[in-house]
């Protein structure tokens, strides 16, 4: 492909792209590409901040009755924290991942309304500074992220935080439908010829499932957010009890989009961890057809289980029984995820690469939450452990355990793609283990500290609760570890990005499309594409259709793609 | 304040029946939890070591699937969910039955940042220190006065919002005396964190001697000291929030001081209930409680100390 792009010397480094450069380029930019990176980018940026805030909490909660923070101080942390890392964080990492890869991946050249997609981009990041100027604009919002009314009615918090909160997730809700919609015209209308919807990457078809949850879920927060706006600047009575509003609407409507978000932010990081984990075991992805549909029954599941956020909020007997059973059956097709996953790695010939590694880690420790989960659905013991220290662990083994750790597995995965440079594998592993011991240290003893009666978002704990305190220091301690391991990774990212190894179209022999263009790709994505006959073109195209051919693994894979096929238009 | 003389608190150390009842559903889950957790984790540890690359391997077989195996790893999960379900189903009946007319035994008022306690049926109010008596199935009812809270002690069971406009059931029969902690857990606001929960499981006769004495109208103040307290008491704000019966302080928007010296903290947990301690209290408790809604009464501290030295006396 390098040879066949172009008459100059081949291009292997972001930096040198010519269209790229300039700031300019990128402010304007409609170019999927750059809008996938700056989305990442950004999303990085306010995981950092994200970070701090989880770091000034767990100094807070390192010794009982400390006054590092003022509880006021520790109140609007806590609110901007979780804010930050789903909706600033979350939600734009997974946009720039499929921003980026979708097109790549059905060989396209870029997304079916690339302006929509810029305006999705310009209104989060905007919406993310709206957020943060809060903190000079009166203070931030105190209301924890899901802003359970009453408590932001005006006579509660008169502050203009929650103002702030609502107004910015408004801005990045309506951004964020927008590049729903955006996915799911460039799945359904601009895949590469041969490429049916039985032959696209998994990872799309958790995007194309993530997207219209996006799409059918986000309004119920934005309608939600105008009504407590209404409540607050123009005395409306929505959700504020003592004029006939209902406090359990607001419930209702955020976890009727609350929920399946937690979907939207898990499926992407599946779809990563189906493409990472098949290449690194040098095998097809087994069963492929229960992994999408199963994809899609959580899609419609999700929709279904929202009340077991509320399960202590004292509805009658057989809704909440409807709603455990569904919560409990949501389990089943996250299940066979893990099977496929376990099932693809055995009888495989698995190469730990760092990417590797952090999949691994993400099924273990994904199991974890998910089974977490399973304990929620119980309702009695809902009843003991909601609003703990254990809803604190769980939520951590789902979005940071499982959905972080498979977009890191992401990142180094298709680093070398992005920049044209190889992550550096030495840094890497250390960056691995040492995550995965802050990790498990910081949240593990969270499970502990539930049954041990800790509420979460409390501020402070007593004396005199040994078990207490000891699991809070052990947390406090790790989470530095956890913290060195971010750092680390972030050295790993910039000093590879100028310094790493050059990357090559195709470094790990893997077999989707993004695969089949230069690193980083041109523009337009593709001279030409390889012929799609099944879900692994590149993978055909060195081995004859019918017999697995033994001992493929030098690196011929470029050779043969770049002068042999007559490829067809794209 | 002083946890020492209160039982270790975990959702392991049930102290009601209705807890009981929750610690063996608890026990079965975290067996079948585990058991899922290490299949998974034991078959990923035998894949990682067995299948790892080793130079010289040759391309590993395309299995694409099996169908009776991907059958199997669907239904199994889906029937030990089912059975999952079952429980869940026994245990909330079993919990928290319907209430039909049943009147409830206590009235739980959560506040910002206090709990009240009404007993209806003696017409007992206290504040923070809940009393219950030992082997009796009790209903209470769980209401709000502002925002969301959540009364939860880990020893008790069941955890159950109260949610402002939505009064909400909670059955108790507990079955051991002692000292039980608990918290708000549904963050409600700038004092979430000290908003606490005291429940003092008594023998029944121990219940109805502080019945009693809780019902008790508190003489008239003798001393000179006591006397310009309640003369305070009564001519600054502290009647328009507090109420004390047998006086003109009727108000209800915090807690009632009838009874305040057979307490044993103040300001909900945040102090012991000393005369010092109350004398500071009185005077700025926003330097201990911020955000509370005590104001700062601006009282020097001769003037603080005979309002306390007047509450302290009303017996």
């Amino acid at each position: 492909m390098t040879e066949a792009s172009g008459t100059h010397r081949p291009i292997n480094w972001l930096a040198e792209i010519p269209e790229y450069q300039g700031l300019w380029s990128w402010v304007t930019s409609i170019d999927h590409k750059q809008l996938g990176i700056m989305y990442i980018t950004s999303a990085l940026f306010f995981f950092l901040i994200g970070l701090v805030l989880a770091l000034m909490m767990r100094i807070q909660l390192m010794v009982p009755m400390n006054h590092f923070v003022s509880q006021d101080s520790y109140n609007q942390i806590f609110t901007m924290h979780g804010t930050t890392m789903i909706f600033l964080m979350g939600m734009p990492l997974l946009f720039g991942f499929s921003v980026y890869l979708v097109p790549l991946m059905i060989g396209a050249r870029d997304m079916a309304f690339p302006r929509l997609n810029s305006m999705g981009f310009w209104v989060y990041i905007f919406g993310a500074l709206m957020l943060y100027f809060s903190f000079m604009g009166g203070g931030a919002p105190a209301a924890g992220w899901f802003s359970y009314a009453p408590l932001t009615e005006k006579g509660f918090l008169s502050n203009p935080g929650v103002d702030y909160w609502a107004l910015s997730l408004l801005v990045i809700g309506i951004g964020s439908v927008a590049t729903g919609i955006n996915l799911i015209a460039t799945i359904l209308t601009l895949r590469a010829p041969g490429m049916t919807l039985q032959r696209v990457p998994l990872f799309v078809w958790m995007m194309l499932t993530t997207s219209f949850l996006v799409v059918l879920s986000f309004p119920a927060l934005n309608a939600a957010i105008i009504m407590i706006l209404f409540d607050r600047l123009l005395n409306t009575h929505f959700f504020s009890p003592a004029h006939g509003g209902s406090p359990l609407l607001w419930q209702n409507y955020f976890w009727f989009f609350g929920h399946p978000e937690v979907y939207i932010l898990i499926l992407p990081g599946f779809g990563v961890v189906t493409e990472v984990i098949p290449v690194f075991s040098r095998k097809t992805i087994y069963g492929a057809g229960f992994l999408a549909a199963s994809t899609v029954a959580i899609g419609f599941l999700s929709f279904g289980v929202w009340m077991h956020h509320m399960f202590a909020t004292g509805l009658g007997f057989s809704v909440l029984y409807v709603f455990a059973l569904s919560s409990l059956f949501i389990a089943v097709p996250t299940g066979i995820k893990v099977w496929t996953w376990i099932a693809t790695m055995w009888g495989g010939s698995i190469r730990f690469s760092t990417a590797m590694l952090f999949a691994t880690a993400f099924i273990i420790q994904f199991t974890i939450g998910g089974l977490s989960g399973v304990t929620f659905a119980v309702i009695p013991l809902d009843w003991q452990l909601t609003d703990s220290y254990f809803v604190v662990a769980h939520i951590h083994y789902v979005l940071l355990g499982g959905m972080m750790f498979a977009m890191i597995s992401g990142i180094y995965y298709w680093f070398p793609k992005v920049t044209g440079r190889m992550l550096s594998e030495k840094l890497g592993k250390w960056h691995f283990w040492l995550m995965v011991l802050g990790f498990n240290g910081t949240f593990l003893g969270m499970h502990i500290l539930g049954v041990f009666g800790m509420p979460r978002r409390v501020w402070t704990y007593p004396y005199g609760l040994p078990v207490v305190s000891a699991l809070n220091l052990f947390s406090s301690l790790s989470a530095f570890v956890l913290a060195g391991s971010i750092v680390l990774f972030f050295w790993n990212m910039a000093h590879s990005f100028v310094k790493g190894k050059i990357a090559g179209d195709n470094p790990w022999e893997a077999w989707t499309l993004e695969w089949a263009t230069t690193s980083p790709p041109a523009p337009e994505n593709f001279d030409r594409l390889p012929p799609v006959y099944s879900r692994r073109p590149l993978w055909d195209l060195t081995h004859a259709a019918q017999e697995p051919k033994p001992a493929a693994q030098e690196s011929t894979h470029t050779e043969p793609d770049s002068g042999s096929e007559p490829g067809e238009q794209p | 304040m002083d946890l020492n003389n209160a039982q270790t608190s975990s959702i392991f150390h049930f102290a009601t029946e209705q807890a009981r009842s929750i610690v063996d559903l608890q026990i079965i889950n975290l067996v079948i939890c585990l058991g899922l957790f290490f299949t998974v984790a034991g078959l990923i540890t035998a894949a990682a070591i067995k299948f790892r690359q080793r130079p010289g391997d040759g391309e590993p077989d395309q299995s694409e699937g099996h169908l009776k195996l991907e059958i199997t790893w669907t239904v199994i999960p889906f029937l030990i969910f089912c059975f999952l379900g079952v429980m869940t189903g026994i245990v909330m009946y079993k919990v928290n039955p319907p209430v039909g007319k049943r009147q409830p035994d206590v009235i739980v008022n959560a506040h910002q940042f206090w709990w009240e306690y009404r007993y209806p049926k003696s017409g007992v109010v206290t504040a923070n220190e809940l009393y219950l008596p030992e082997g009796e199935d009790l209903l209470l009812e769980i209401r709000a006065a502002d925002v969301i809270h959540s009364f939860w002690v880990p020893d008790f069971g069941q955890k159950m919002d109260a949610v402002p406009g939505h009064p909400n059931n909670l059955f108790l029969k507990p079955t051991r005396p002692g000292l039980f902690i608990g918290q708000c857990s549904e963050y409600c606001g700038a004092q979430h964190s000290l908003m606490r929960i005291m429940a003092n499981v008594v023998s029944p006769q121990e219940f109805e001697t502080w019945t009693q004495s809780q019902l008790k109208v508190p003489a008239a103040p003798i001393d000179q000291t006591a006397k310009h307290g309640e003369e305070l008491f009564m001519s600054k704000t502290c009647v328009q929030c507090h109420s004390i019966a047998g006086t003109p302080a009727k108000a209800q928007v915090a807690p009632d001081l009838t009874h305040i010296c057979d307490r044993k903290t103040i300001g909900d947990g945040v102090l012991a209930n000393n005369s010092d301690n109350l004398t500071h209290w009185i005077m700025n408790a926003q330097k201990f409680k911020p955000g509370c809604f005590m104001p700062n009464m601006r009282l020097n501290e001769s003037d603080a100390h005979d309002i306390a030295v007047y509450l302290e006396n009303l017996k």
